[in-house]
């Protein structure tokens, strides 16, 4: 069984089909870029796997469950169990430290544990930066906490908006290299991207046009690693 | 790090690391607070002070025998029954005939410095007496003797059936004062108390004694009856006219005070829940926040009314402070005397912040809860 599976999947807003029939299955483990130009869809299937979003038709399996047909109040739990979201602006709570931005997370799933916070915060590269306020950091340094609050409840996928949008070819790499390593601990990743360098470093990549997928591929040369070109 | 401590590290993060919008709500609950404690505290103290002010009228208990006169030890006792606190003064009067130029005129005995507290508006030409054989004359008798002041006058007495003079009714008194009332004071003599004793030979009874006593209309009659139940050989009556318009006033000021206080109560809550709700709101993008990442809409609610009411506290405490700051001057600037603090205000004034602004703080909540994360995170 499929990780997460989407069956003929539409999403509806008066005239306008965000997604139509779209059929999709990711396995548990995978590394899939989602890609396709502004208006594409992108964002609606995003939200929908995110479980912030229902579709007018379809099913959308996760884990076996169909979100399709959740209550809020249950989706909201499955969001907080099962998916790690990563934003394009980041969103950051601005008066909390990086760690507690972290330990943020952690207190809506479970317990806060500030030493495993740390440690989070230590393998995205910020151990020493924990204590600052997200003022006070760069942008790569921001989109790296909101990876370590993303990973910290250990979630059955990473689902990242855009992740590199508004950061600069050196910490995009960094980003992408703390996703490499993600996928090799196993860790489902779905990256919404425009960026075809960072869709390439994908395992997979579909397409989305006019909210159909328009084009699959699979990444024969998959290193995980991120080729300027 | 248990749920409560981050709890709490969350709140006391958001007040202190935002303190600059914080500061803005903090001062609309305090000044809020301020008001309606310096209100409330005014509305309490009106009586006091204002009953302060009545008592410039004169009395408002009178003290007399049942059937001639009463034993000074009896007026003690019935004093005795009124709290120190409440009891601004009590002066007694023995009435008797004397003769000055043999003309008979109605002299009465008295405790000058009693009268001063119980007739502050005595108005006094000269001095008051403050020994013995000094006298002070009514305005009329002053008139038709052509007494002046500093001059000696002769006082005789005759007891009642005693046919001939005896040898120590007489005494000399210096005029002191003349006085004027617009009353029937007037047409008396008042003289201490010892002389008019000397003079008649008997000590330590009383007719009437004037006693002002700074009470509420209930007040003065518990007084009353306690003094009539407790002590048979004293009769006590109030003053109708002075209590009687003292209540109606009192009444309608207290009226006022409480309708301006609710006025402002009600101000302060729209005041209050405007500021919050425009420190919620902007803190719209930070709910779709923590709800993609997990919280719930009870969680939310929880986390922003206990900053709020946090926040509510602080500035009951503040207030409750400044209130009475601001009683005080009210107090001073108007009925000249200040006011002493009510404990019991400063937790309830902090309450009443705290649920006033929890009840501002939950609709704006409610309503941002309701947003939709993928929204607010899309910046639309």
């Amino acid at each position: 069984m499929s990780l997460l599976e989407l069956k003929n999947v539409y999403k509806i807003y008066g005239d306008l089909h965000a997604l139509d029939d779209v059929s999709l299955k990711v396995e548990k483990g995978e590394w899939l870029a989602i890609m396709g130009p502004s208006g594409s869809g992108k964002s609606t299937m995003m939200n929908i796997i995110g479980c912030m979003d229902k579709p007018s038709k379809g099913e959308v399996l996760l884990d076996g469950v169909n979100i399709a047909v959740e209550s809020a109040k249950n989706l909201t739990n499955i969001r907080r169990d099962k998916i790690g979201l990563i934003f394009q602006q980041f969103h950051l709570v601005n008066y909390l430290t990086a760690v507690e931005n972290v330990m943020l997370a952690q207190y809506y799933h479970s317990i806060p544990d500030e030493k495993e916070a740390l440690e989070a915060l230590e393998r995205v590269g910020l151990a020493d930066r924990a204590k600052h306020l997200p003022s006070q950091l760069s942008g790569g340094e921001q989109q790296r906490v909101c990876v370590a609050r993303a990973l910290i409840n250990h979630p059955e996928i990473i689902l990242a908006d855009e992740p590199t949008g508004n950061l600069d070819d050196a910490n995009e790499e960094i980003v992408v290299e703390l996703f490499r390593k993600l996928h090799e601990e196993g860790t489902t990743l779905i990256v919404v991207t425009h960026d075809p360098e960072v869709a390439e470093t994908a395992q997979r990549m579909v397409v989305l046009r006019n909210g159909k997928i328009s084009k699959e591929t699979v990444n024969e040369h998959f290193t995980g690693h991120i080729r300027f070109h | 790090m248990t749920k409560r401590k981050m709890y709490v590290r969350m709140i006391t993060a958001s007040l202190i690391r935002r303190r600059s919008r914080m500061l803005v709500a903090l001062l609309a609950i305090a000044i809020g607070a301020t008001i309606l404690s310096g209100l409330v505290t005014i509305y309490y103290d009106v009586p006091r002070q204002m009953g302060a002010q009545f008592r410039n009228y004169g009395a408002n208990m009178i003290l007399t025998a049942p059937e001639g006169s009463f034993r000074r030890e009896e007026m003690e006792a019935g004093l005795a029954i009124v709290t120190p606190a409440d009891l601004v003064g009590a002066t007694p009067f023995r009435y008797e005939t004397v003769r000055i130029h043999e003309q008979p005129v109605m002299a009465a005995g008295t405790d000058m410095e009693s009268v001063k507290k119980t007739s502050p508006y005595w108005l006094i030409d000269g001095e008051w007496p403050e020994k013995n054989e000094e006298i002070l004359i009514g305005e009329n008798i002053a008139e038709n003797l052509n007494l002046k002041l500093g001059t000696t006058v002769t006082l005789n007495f005759t007891p009642e059936n005693t046919a001939e003079t005896l040898l120590d009714n007489t005494l000399d008194f210096t005029v002191k004062g003349i006085l004027s009332t617009g009353g029937s004071e007037e047409d008396y003599v008042y003289i201490p108390m010892e002389d008019l004793e000397a003079l008649t030979g008997i000590s330590g009874e009383i007719d009437v004694a004037e006693v002002s006593i700074s009470s509420t209309a209930d007040g003065l009659n518990n007084y009353m009856e306690q003094i009539n139940t407790q002590i048979p050989s004293v009769h006590a009556r109030l003053v109708k006219r002075v209590t009687a318009s003292e209540t109606t006033v009192l009444s309608k000021l207290q009226a006022l005070v409480l309708l301006v206080t609710v006025v402002v109560l009600a101000l302060t809550m729209i005041c209050v829940a405007t500021t919050m709700t425009a420190v919620v709101t902007e803190r719209r993008r930070e709910i779709g926040l923590r709800k993609a990442i997990g919280a719930s809409d009870a969680s939310i609610l929880q986390e922003f009314m206990g900053e709020g009411m946090l926040l509510g506290g602080f500035g009951g405490i503040l207030g409750s402070g400044l209130g009475f700051a601001f009683a005080q001057f009210v107090s001073v600037h108007v009925f000249s005397s200040t006011i002493t603090l009510r404990p019991l205000l400063v937790p309830i004034t902090i309450l009443v912040s705290i649920v006033i602004t929890g009840i501002a703080c939950l609709l704006p909540i409610k309503s941002a809860t309701k947003v939709d994360p993928a929204l607010v995170l899309k910046g639309e």
